[in-house]
């Protein structure tokens, strides 16, 4: 039977807002699935042009499938969140990349014709599962040297690629740092992020933790407004002595959730959905898993050749930002200076944080936004490195731009 | 004049082991840039299975939190208040612990009184105040959010009521005051009366809504999330709540009339709670709330002061806690697991009973009787009603399917029982045939099988004396209709053994009634005293009183029908054979009415006639009917009546048929629905002084049901 590929689109994405993980964050008392529950309801709200039954999948993305972020989340999550029961789902894991993952799974069944609309996100809750929560690493990495020891501390990882890249100094690291932080407040200032954020009730019963009771999160609460180089040259380098990674030039440990509609784009279009990106190619890379930051690199590479673009058609990145280092050697791969106006306009997880397998939808979002305010934008990707020595990549077309869509 | 913090304080003092609500107060900043906002969680600090309550210390926690967001308001700190609370709970009212422990007027006036002077504060605030109910919310935390200027419900709120009355007290912290003004009285009315007498109904979230009593309804999964959402747009203006006008006409005259009207075909009377609610709701016209906060006060304070609260208080206890945990009832690890039930016989009664197995326990049911015809007409009645189960939506059709398929008859008890863990006969009550039959099922039924009988008034013991194993037998007699009336009563024979009686109990548990243990006595607990109470009744109309003022004389007690219309409901003959058996056992208390013989013989369903739409006595009854010349007035026959039930009582006591006057009580109203405001029937003994007159001493400590010493 003759098939025709289908194009795949953005419709929209929400997120909560991002909280430090522990016993003071903003969610310590909030369970994780309640999380991404309340993202989906979001989303539909939004939606109404969306008919609940027509849904086809809900792919829900996290690291540590333990407990409230167990049980076939995709599926819970869409029970909880009042979808129809004859609406499937499932859960994903590619630890950083998940909620990416999941919009690029579902868009490859969208595309086969499998699915017409789909829910991908995905959540983390870093402060109820901390990372390597339960993990039973195989004796073999170590003692057939399969990979090195560092692979599974993502700061040491982080360390490494400094050595990769000798010219990226603490120095310029920081200084990418405070930038994203200045991007970032300047982007709340300009009301950019909150129009895509879920309001979360909170319940807090410690009293060291602040007011006890009920309250509301509508802002993210890792951001630090004002942090100056000064401030951050005197962190500590945990992960090596003499370091360069810093918890003030790298995304902390945080909790939230995402979610996002992804569609054919002739269903969106037959139901007044928005189109806000249209997906262009994709692609995962892997790469030493002890140099996990480098995974953006050949993962970009590959889904530039699939697309048959080069680096110099896409003029806006959303790179998540686990390190700057990976942020840097990205851009050094790329020749493109480290301050460029086409890179995290909104700045990046170091100021609003990185849920792990939540941030993928994050990227998407603001790529979204940033494609409505700049029609001048025809191609943008998302990016991010990836555990255990990965990276992907997902490169978008600008539905507002003037050629958008080719010979449509 | 003291302060209410102070009038909180020294009601504390009287109540030191109140689980404590702390209200937390949290700021946060709405969305939409509306402003910061103070959220007041009520919360005690438990998880849901222990409600949020106020007593005195809570009130004054509330009281607290109040002071702050009041300077708050006041120095334009805030936007607005609201209050709500922990997961799954509002707040469930006061904490009828506290109230119990109450002995004086003037203590019970500062209750009323604390808990007005502080939820006032909430509409008193310079900023506009709302009030999210996400959960249970009941009495006292139904009013805290009706002194709120605005209010949202979820729609997964399970449970929403003004309880007062049926406890017997009014809804005193503004209920009674408020709700008509916001609903409307007729309304209110429903709330307030017709849900309370019928049986404490609970409300749902979306009827809190659509009464009008919330402003908007949100979904339970992200309730809060919304109504803060809410809260900002209508800060902002761009929400408008609109309300209806209340009608302060005629409709309120008739609200109230209604009102009275359901309070005397449910009481009759007797208890004063609606009345007094009805009072207040009928000045709450005016729309003068001070002065109806002023009536609940008092209002509050003479029923917290009498009687009947005491009792309400004292049943909702039984029925909630005793009638949980039985007394008597041996340890629940020695009782045996039951995957298969055996019924023996297929009539109503026996189909009855299978049903309930089926639905409850969930295992294989095996009916036998005598002929196929009646097998298959038993089996064919399960089907039916599972039928109209499906039909009303109450099980889906793989429940369906899986219960008729667990049901089954067949003539041959071997190839039925012969696998069964319990086995229950209905069969005719004649000790005789009882035991042929479980003689007939021990031959067959595997060595552990429990054999429970249904009899009303035979002797378990004598019915087990031709068994191998005597000690399997228990009593397990249910009240008609066995799927309404909650009690059964568990009866141990002189050779049951523990294991029997615990898996008794434990099958009772799972069929969802309310066990009471009993002795092997004559009718056991609730046909002995209705036998007695009705041989009473039966005797002073054979001796020449009126049947008219035979029955008028009982409805002061406010019992759910009159004597002669529930015999009407059990049947003449059942009546008659009751009273035959108890004659026998007791010659000298209980008598066989000639007339009520009569009229058995003469084949008739009652003694009334229906056909003007009231209950007359049937001239065929009449004319049968021969009397004597003693004819006593209303307040004779009642000191008879009640003398005769005190004196009962105290010999079934004393013989040890239950373990206390409170079983006798909980069996009166799980099995023959006695009102909660007689607390059964043994707290109003005590308090009209029957039991002292009859007995030489009453049936309870002071304090049990009755105001503390």
């Amino acid at each position: 039977m003759p098939r025709t590929v289908r194009d795949v689109v953005f419709v929209d994405g929400v997120r909560t807002p991002f909280g430090k993980a522990g016993p003071k964050g903003i969610y310590h008392e909030t369970r994780a699935d309640d999380l991404v529950v309340k993202a989906i309801r979001e989303l539909l709200r939004r939606n109404p042009g969306l008919d609940p039954k027509q849904i086809d999948e809900v792919a829900i993305a996290a690291t540590t499938q333990i407990g409230d972020q167990g049980l076939t989340l995709g599926r819970t999550a869409g029970i909880l969140a009042g979808l129809p029961q004859s609406v499937p789902g499932y859960s994903i894991d590619r630890m950083c990349a998940g909620a990416l993952t999941a919009v690029t799974s579902v868009a490859g069944s969208i595309a086969f014709g499998a699915y017409d609309a789909v829910i991908a996100g995905g959540v983390e809750h870093m402060g109820r599962h901390p990372m390597g929560e339960g993990v039973d690493p195989n004796p073999r990495f170590v003692s057939e040297k399969l990979v090195d020891e560092s692979a599974l501390f993502m700061g040491m990882t982080a360390e490494n690629l400094h050595d990769r890249y000798p010219t990226i100094t603490k120095q310029r690291a920081d200084e990418y740092a405070v930038r994203s932080q200045e991007k970032a407040a300047k982007a709340y200032a300009n009301g950019k992020i909150q129009q895509d954020l879920v309001p979360i009730s909170v319940r807090r019963t410690n009293a060291e933790a602040g007011e006890t009771g009920w309250g509301l999160v509508t802002a993210d609460e890792p951001m630090r407004p004002g942090t100056t180089l000064e401030s951050l040259a005197g962190l500590k380098t945990p992960f090596r002595v003499h370091g360069r990674v810093t918890a003030g030039n790298a995304a902390g440990l945080n909790d939230g959730a995402t979610a996002s509609i992804i569609a054919s784009e002739d269903f969106a279009r037959e139901n007044n959905l928005p189109v806000k990106m249209r997906l262009v190619s994709y692609a995962f890379a892997g790469v030493e898993p002890e140099v996990m930051g480098y995974g953006p690199i050949p993962a970009t590479e590959k889904a530039l050749a699939k697309a048959g673009l080069s680096i110099e058609d896409i003029n806006l990145f959303e790179i998540n930002e686990a390190f700057a280092v990976q942020v840097l050697a990205f851009l050094e791969h790329y020749g493109i200076a480290d301050d460029d106006a086409r890179v995290n306009q909104y700045g990046g997880a170091i100021a609003y944080g990185h849920p792990l397998a939540s941030s993928g939808v994050r990227l998407m979002t603001q790529l979204a936004r940033q494609f409505e305010e700049q029609p001048e934008v025809r191609y943008g990707l998302t990016t991010m490195c990836v555990g255990f020595g990965m990276g992907a990549t997902v490169i978008w077309e600008n539905p507002h731009h003037k050629d958008a869509g080719g010979n449509k | 004049m003291s302060t209410t913090a102070e009038l909180l304080k020294g009601a504390a003092e009287l109540f030191p082991d109140e689980v404590v609500t702390q209200a937390h107060v949290r700021h946060l900043d709405l969305p939409f840039g509306a402003g910061r906002f103070a959220l007041i969680t009520l919360d005690n600090g438990f998880d849901h299975t222990k409600p949020t309550t106020f007593g005195p210390q809570s009130l004054a926690n509330l009281d607290t939190a109040i002071d702050q967001v009041e300077a708050e308001a006041a120095a334009g700190d805030i936007v607005g208040v609201g209050i709500t609370g922990k997961p799954f709970i509002f707040a469930v009212g006061a904490d009828l612990k506290g109230v119990e422990l109450l002995k004086e007027h003037k203590d019970a006036l500062a209750i009323g009184k604390g808990g007005h002077e502080v939820f006032k504060r909430l509409s008193a605030l310079a900023v506009p105040t709302f009030a999210y109910y996400n959960g249970a919310s009941m009495g006292g935390g139904v009013e805290v959010g009706l002194h709120c200027k605005y209010r949202t419900v979820s729609k997964a709120l399970p449970a929403f009521s003004l309880p007062e009355v049926f406890l017997g007290l009014v809804p005193g912290w503004g209920g009674c005051t408020i709700l008509p003004n916001l609903i409307g009285a007729d309304k209110a009315v429903s709330v307030i009366i017709e849900n309370s007498l019928n049986q404490n109904k609970q409300l749902k979230g979306q009827q809190v809504f659509d009464l009008g009593i919330a402003d908007a309804i949100f979904e339970g999964a992200d309730f809060l999330e919304q109504s803060l959402i809410w809260t900002a747009n209508v800060l902002k203006g761009d929400v408008e709540v609109e309300r209806p006008v209340i009608d302060r006409g005629e409709a309120w005259d008739q609200a109230v009339a209604k009102g009275r009207f359901i309070a005397d075909s449910k009481v009759h009377g007797a208890a004063p709670a609606a009345y007094r609610a009805l009072d207040i709701i009928a000045a709450a016209k005016n729309g003068d709330l001070q002065q109806g906060y002023d009536a609940e006060d008092v209002a509050l304070a003479d029923l917290i002061m009498g009687g009947e609260l005491r009792s309400g208080i004292y049943a909702f206890n039984l029925v909630q806690k005793r009638g949980k945990r039985p007394a008597g009832a041996p340890d629940k690890s020695l009782a045996r697991p039951v995957t298969k039930v055996g019924v023996v016989g297929a009539g109503l009664m026996a189909s009855q009973l299978a049903l309930l197995f089926l639905r409850r326990l969930e295992v294989p049911v095996v009916l036998t009787d005598i002929d196929q015809e009646r097998v298959d007409k038993g089996v064919g009645y399960v089907h039916a009603e599972i039928d109209k189960l499906l039909g009303k939506g109450r099980i889906n059709q793989d429940k369906a399917n899986r219960l008729k398929a667990l049901v089954s008859g067949v003539l041959d008890k071997a190839e039925g029982f012969a696998d069964a863990d319990f086995i229950i006969e209905a069969v005719f009550e004649e000790i005789g045939v009882k035991q042929q039959v479980f003689a007939e099922v021990e031959a067959v039924a595997p060595a552990h099988a429990i054999f429970a009988t249904n009899t009303s008034s035979l002797s378990v013991s004598e019915m087990a004396s031709k068994l191998k194993n005597p000690e399997r037998v228990v009593g397990f007699h249910f009240f008609n209709p066995v799927a309404v009336l909650p009690l059964l009563e568990i009866v141990r024979g002189e050779k049951t053994d523990d294991a029997s009686l615990a898996t008794a109990f434990a099958v009772a548990k799972k069929l969802k009634k309310t066990a009471v243990l009993t002795k092997d006595a004559p009718a056991f607990v609730v046909n002995r005293i209705l036998t007695r109470f009705m041989g009473e009744i039966q005797n002073v109309i054979d001796e020449g009183t009126s049947v008219e003022v035979a029955e008028k004389a009982v409805e002061p007690l406010g019992l759910p029908m009159s004597p002669l219309v529930l015999l009407e409901l059990v049947g003449p003959a059942i009546g008659l054979h009751v009273s035959e058996t108890l004659n026998r056992a007791f010659p000298d208390r209980f008598t066989v009415s000639p007339n009520l013989a009569a009229v058995v013989k003469a084949g008739k369903r009652g003694f009334y006639v229906y056909d003007s739409g009231k209950p007359e006595l049937d001239p065929e009854v009449a004319a049968l009917l021969k009397q004597g010349d003693v004819v006593l007035t209303e307040e004779q026959v009642r000191d008879r009546v009640l003398d005769a039930v005190a004196q009962e009582i105290g010999l079934m006591l004393d013989e040890g048929v239950v373990a206390e006057a409170q079983d006798i009580d909980l069996c009166l109203i799980t099995g023959a629905g006695w009102p909660f405001h007689l607390g059964g029937i043994t707290p109003y003994l005590d308090r009209e002084g029957v039991s002292e007159r009859v007995n030489g001493k009453k049936f309870l400590e002071p304090g049990v049901a009755s105001v503390p010493a």
